[in-house]
């Protein structure tokens, strides 16, 4: 492996020593991060045991024997459901705007001026470096004054808790998806539309014929990344929604209020359906490989 | 079909460069056309005028008669083959071809037999079905000219489409380019920095340099009686040799240089006392023994270089060294380093220029 | 005042748009204006989903509520109706609240919210310590000694708990530290204890919660950093006799920079704008000046103080990113990749 070469006669009592300490010292990395590992899994495995646990506090010990019956409570449960529901339109409306803002972004910063470009970048990347409270905070006063100076009815958008919601959510999950689409644009090769125009496109065929198909990867994943974030997020949400709820400002709430093996229950059923994903994406990547090669 | 297109006064400027100086030309009706100059002299933004990528800064483009002021490219009778190709990676070979008629509203049943059509005179009739990144660089090549062909354009264009090829393919591309142009008859403008293909494929060819148009004329014409010193250095290999001119009659002048007096042609009008530069091409050069020359070169060897069917002799020159290429006969004598040689030309095979810009360095 | 807001904001909206298609690619064209260029170049279809897109993002979503925000803050808590009204004023209130209490209090200063302001910058200063030591030795790792197997294992193992729900993983941290907890059980059943401990209020189940929480911002920052250094730079650094230790401070930290001003600017931005964790792993007696804010538009109903808080917050998360860049000599673009 080593391209470099000692030229100092070899330390031999040395050497012995030093290749004992490296076999310690991996060990030790070995051990380190079985540790990391086990505090990355070990509170998601011991919240799942008390799902299946019939204790009415969410513990391990003592074990009070198998049940089902959190799940049962889980989807007889309307406010999870009305929150799981609402989360799901969020979700969508999030993907709705963040993906064509954080596309429309990535496209303009090519091609503005380079003075200009820096300040640009700043403006549309800060969201990320913003606290999520603050842009909950901030959305919700701006819309509630716009709603207010426009003499808006109280049943209009400017005070409804989803939309709010939306708002606030794509005007930070924009700028991921736009750091998504950079990095695929930054592969592109923009002779092609020049090409397509050539040959008699429109800007609109260039658009959708050449440029989208390149960029579906980029897209689908924007879409999928645009929309779990918007399902878990809480810190803007939980300013934005005001009379509404989320599947996470309930989840919230239960927890601060008093807890109960149900939210275990949730969180089960959650990190399943996460290696059901995981397993889903890893499997697809390698037929994805697999296919190329044969190709 | 095809047309003719106009180039009136053309200038382009980016921001303060001059990147296109006062060009003026009329490329005809069917005319395969090329563009000869050295890298960065502006050929390619031309070429992207002529398509519409760039707007001139002062004067106008004519395509069959029409200025194409306002239209953009997508509205233009042409087609531009890319230094790069930009063949649409995600899309077949076929519907790459193809894509011109699709934007157009072309059938799926026409546009499959526009494709075929095409790919059979590309020689790659069964072959519609695969990625472009499937062919080799040859094909690819084709399938780019084929797609552009598709969209029926009057005039062709291409920037340097061959640059990427090996070498035998690309003496190879320039036979089927100019089998290709016949075939469908239209106006072709070519651009390349290789002099090699400019003079094999050419009707007419446009020398650039800086921006400027040196000349515009026939292979022969071009290689025979180059208008400007950097013609006449950059198309084939020729020796320079500085001078101030003594005396003009009959289309002849005499130039006062480092080796004495020396006569050539004079095809630009020089007076007495004008600063000018002889050029001799290496093969019209010889051992003065060997002939009657009424030209003689006094100097001395600097290098002898064996070729198989040529050798060259490097000899000290005023500026950089004469070369002399001299066909194998078996008779050519050995000279060591440093000796001195005499050398000889006719007057006839000499042309003396103004002095100007020289494409050495 | 708030009359003021629209027109000066619609003027840099303007001021920036127009300056932004001015500038539009100025060197790039030879002729025609900026602004006819850059509809010539995308058509009137993709030029107007540009234009609106952007307009109703970066103006309508960055930069006038940020600005409604910081006017919004000097303002009193008025009723709707009285908005606009002679009693709609500036003032700086809100701020003088936050250092100095209500002006009927006794206290010099409004101790309670200062201290809870410094314990949170404080607490989220050691967060990002405590994941940046977690972190470095696996990145190292990840970046340097695994095979591409394992470390596509890894990677996948180390963002799978990221996808469940933040409010969950708060929930598992008090899982176990709760009083009935699995480290109390644990303890209790080895004997080494015989009371619960309360971890919670020793604010240790926050700590764990927070740093579990950023672990991943940290993590890929740094592997991204390490990974682009070229192993042979290590052992070369080894070969001149550099003590292991001494190959990371001189070799691999200086050069994983930017990785390691990127994963500390996130961890302390979304830690000190932390909500969730501290409402359900926080103290009953200690708060998070997120959670003060919260009070301010929730049951304290007041919201131009809670968004004259929040813009503090908000300083002090740009004064960090600022510092960070200083310290570590790396620009805006390297933090965010
Ligand atoms: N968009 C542009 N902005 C500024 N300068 C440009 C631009 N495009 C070309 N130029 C300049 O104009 C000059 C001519 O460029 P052009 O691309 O036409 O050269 P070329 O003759 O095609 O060279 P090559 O053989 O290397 O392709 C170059 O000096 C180049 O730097
Ligand atoms: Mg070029």
């Amino acid at each position: 492996m080593s391209s470099v070469q000692t030229t100092l006669p070899p330390q031999t009592g040395q050497h012995g020593f030093r290749l004992r300490s490296t076999h310690v010292r991996q060990f030790m990395m070995g051990f380190y991060i079985l540790i990391f590992f086990a505090y990355l899994f070990g509170p998601l495995v011991m919240m799942s045991a008390t799902a299946f646990n019939d204790n009415t506090y969410p513990q391990v010990a003592p074990w009070n024997g198998f049940t089902l019956k959190w799940f049962e409570e889980l989807i007889t449960d309307s406010f999870m459901v009305e929150g799981f529901i609402n989360s799901l339109v969020i979700g969508a409306g999030v993907v709705c705007l963040a993906v064509p803002f954080g596309l429309a972004g990535a496209l303009m910063l090519s091609q503005i001026h380079h003075k200009v470009r820096s300040i640009y970048y700043v403006i549309v990347v800060s969201p990320i470096l913003t606290p999520g409270v603050i842009i909950g905070i901030s959305t919700l006063v701006f819309w509630d004054w716009m709603g207010l100076m426009l003499d808006a009815d109280f049943e209009s958008p400017f005070y409804n808790g989803i939309w709010l919601t939306i708002i606030g959510q794509a005007t930070f999950i924009s700028s991921y998806t736009l750091l998504i689409f950079l990095a695929r644009l930054q592969r592109f090769d923009s002779t092609l539309e020049e090409a397509a125009l050539d040959l008699g496109a429109s800007h609109v065929q260039v658009f959708w014929q050449v440029l989208v198909p390149f960029l579906k990867p980029a897209l689908i994943s924007a879409a999928v990344l645009a929309f779990l974030t918007s399902f878990e997020n809480y810190n803007t949400t939980v300013f934005t929604i005001q009379a509404e709820s989320t599947l996470t400002t309930v989840l919230a709430s239960k927890v601060r209020l008093g807890i109960t093996p149900a939210v275990s229950a949730l969180a089960v059923l959650i990190i399943s359906l996460t290696l059901v994903g995981a397993a889903v994406h890893e499997v697809l990547r390698r037929r994805e490989r697999t296919e190329v090669k044969v190709g | 079909m095809s047309a003719n297109v106009e180039l009136e006064n053309l200038n382009i400027r980016f921001g303060d460069f001059h990147a296109v100086k006062d060009v003026n030309l009329n490329i005809r009706d069917g005319e395969f056309f090329s563009f000869l100059g050295p890298s960065g002299c502006g050929k390619t933004t031309i070429l992207r005028a002529v398509s519409g990528f760039n707007d001139p800064t002062e004067g106008a483009i004519y395509i069959g008669g029409e200025n194409m002021l306002g239209s953009g490219p997508n509205e233009r009778p042409t087609a531009l083959v890319f230094q790069s190709l930009a063949l649409f990676p995600l899309m077949s070979v076929a519907d790459n071809i193809s894509f011109g008629l699709k934007v157009r509203g072309v059938g799926k049943v026409q546009r499959r037999k526009k494709a075929d059509e095409l790919l059979e005179m590309i020689a790659l009739s069964d072959q519609g079905d695969k990625l472009p990144s499937e062919l080799s660089g040859g094909q690819r090549q084709r399938v780019a000219i084929a797609r552009a062909l598709a969209v029926e354009p009057k005039v062709l264009l291409l920037d340097e489409p061959l640059s990427a090829l090996d070498l035998k393919l690309r003496e190879h591309m320039r036979t089927e380019l100019r089998r290709i142009q016949q075939r469908v008859g239209i106006t072709f403008i070519y651009i390349t920095h290789d002099q090699g293909e400019a003079l094999t494929m050419s009707d007419r060819i446009a020398v650039m340099s800086h921006g400027v148009m040196q000349q515009v004329g026939s292979a022969q014409d071009i290689y025979d009686n180059p208008a400007t010193s950097f013609v006449a250095s950059f198309v084939g290999e020729n020796n320079p040799i500085n001078g101030t001119v003594i005396a003009a009659e009959e289309g002849y002048v005499s130039l006062k240089t480092d080796f004495g007096e020396l006569r050539g042609r004079n095809e630009r009008g020089l007076q007495p006392g004008d600063r000018a530069t002889l050029f001799i091409r290496p093969q019209n050069l010889c051992l003065s023994e060997r002939g009657d020359f009424d030209n003689c070169i006094q100097t001395t060897v600097n290098d002898q270089e064996f070729e198989g069917e040529f050798e060259h002799l490097y000899l000290a020159g005023d500026s950089r060294n004469l070369v002399v290429s001299l066909i194998n006969d078996g008779a050519i004598p050995q000279f060591s380093n440093g000796s001195p040689i005499s050398v000889g030309f006719h007057s006839d095979r000499a042309v003396v220029l103004p002095a100007g810009e020289m494409a050495y360095e | 005042m708030n009359n003021l807001l629209l027109p000066i904001a619609s003027l840099i909206g303007a001021g920036l748009v127009i300056l932004g298609l001015m500038f539009y690619r100025r060197s790039q064209h030879a002729t025609g204006s900026g602004f006819g260029h850059f509809l010539r170049r995308n058509g009137v279809f993709v030029s107007s989903y540009l234009i609106l897109s952007l307009l109703g993002w970066i103006f309508f979503m960055i930069i006038l509520p940020q600005l409604y925000m910081v006017d919004f803050s000097f303002s009193h808590n008025l009723p709707p109706s009285k908005i606009g009204g002679p009693e709609d004023v500036y003032t700086t209130q809100n701020y003088e609240y936050l250092l100095f209490g209500s002006p009927g209090s006794e206290d010099a200063f409004n101790w309670l919210h200062l201290k809870v302001f410094l314990r949170t910058i404080l607490a989220a200063v050691v967060v990002t310590i405590i994941d940046l030591a977690l972190c470095y030795p696996v990145a190292y790792y990840m970046a340097q000694s695994a095979s591409s197997g394992k470390l596509r294992m890894m990677a996948l193992c180390l963002l799978l708990p990221f996808w469940v729900n933040e409010i969950l993983r708060a929930f598992a941290f008090r899982i176990l530290f709760g009083s009935g907890g699995v480290f109390n059980n644990v303890l209790m059943g080895m004997g080494l204890i015989d009371q619960p401990v309360d971890f919670i209020r020793a604010d240790v189940g926050l700590y764990a919660g927070l740093s579990y929480a950023y672990l991943l911002l940290m993590i890929f920052p740094l592997y991204n950093a390490i990974e682009s250094l070229d192993h042979s730079q290590i052992e070369a650094a080894k070969d001149l006799g550099c003590p292991w230790w001494r190959v990371h401070f001189e070799v691999v930290m200086p050069f994983a920079k930017p990785g390691i001003a990127s994963g500390c600017t996130m961890v302390f931005m979304l830690s000190c704008g932390a909500l969730a964790a501290p409402q359900i792993l926080g103290g009953p007696s200690s708060l998070w000046f997120t959670q003060i804010i919260y009070q301010w538009f929730n049951t304290g109903g007041n919201w131009p103080l809670g968004a004259a808080y929040a813009l503090v917050l908000l300083v002090v998360c740009i004064i960090f990113v600022m510092a960070v860049m200083r310290l570590f000599k790396v620009s805006f673009g390297e933090i965010i990749k």
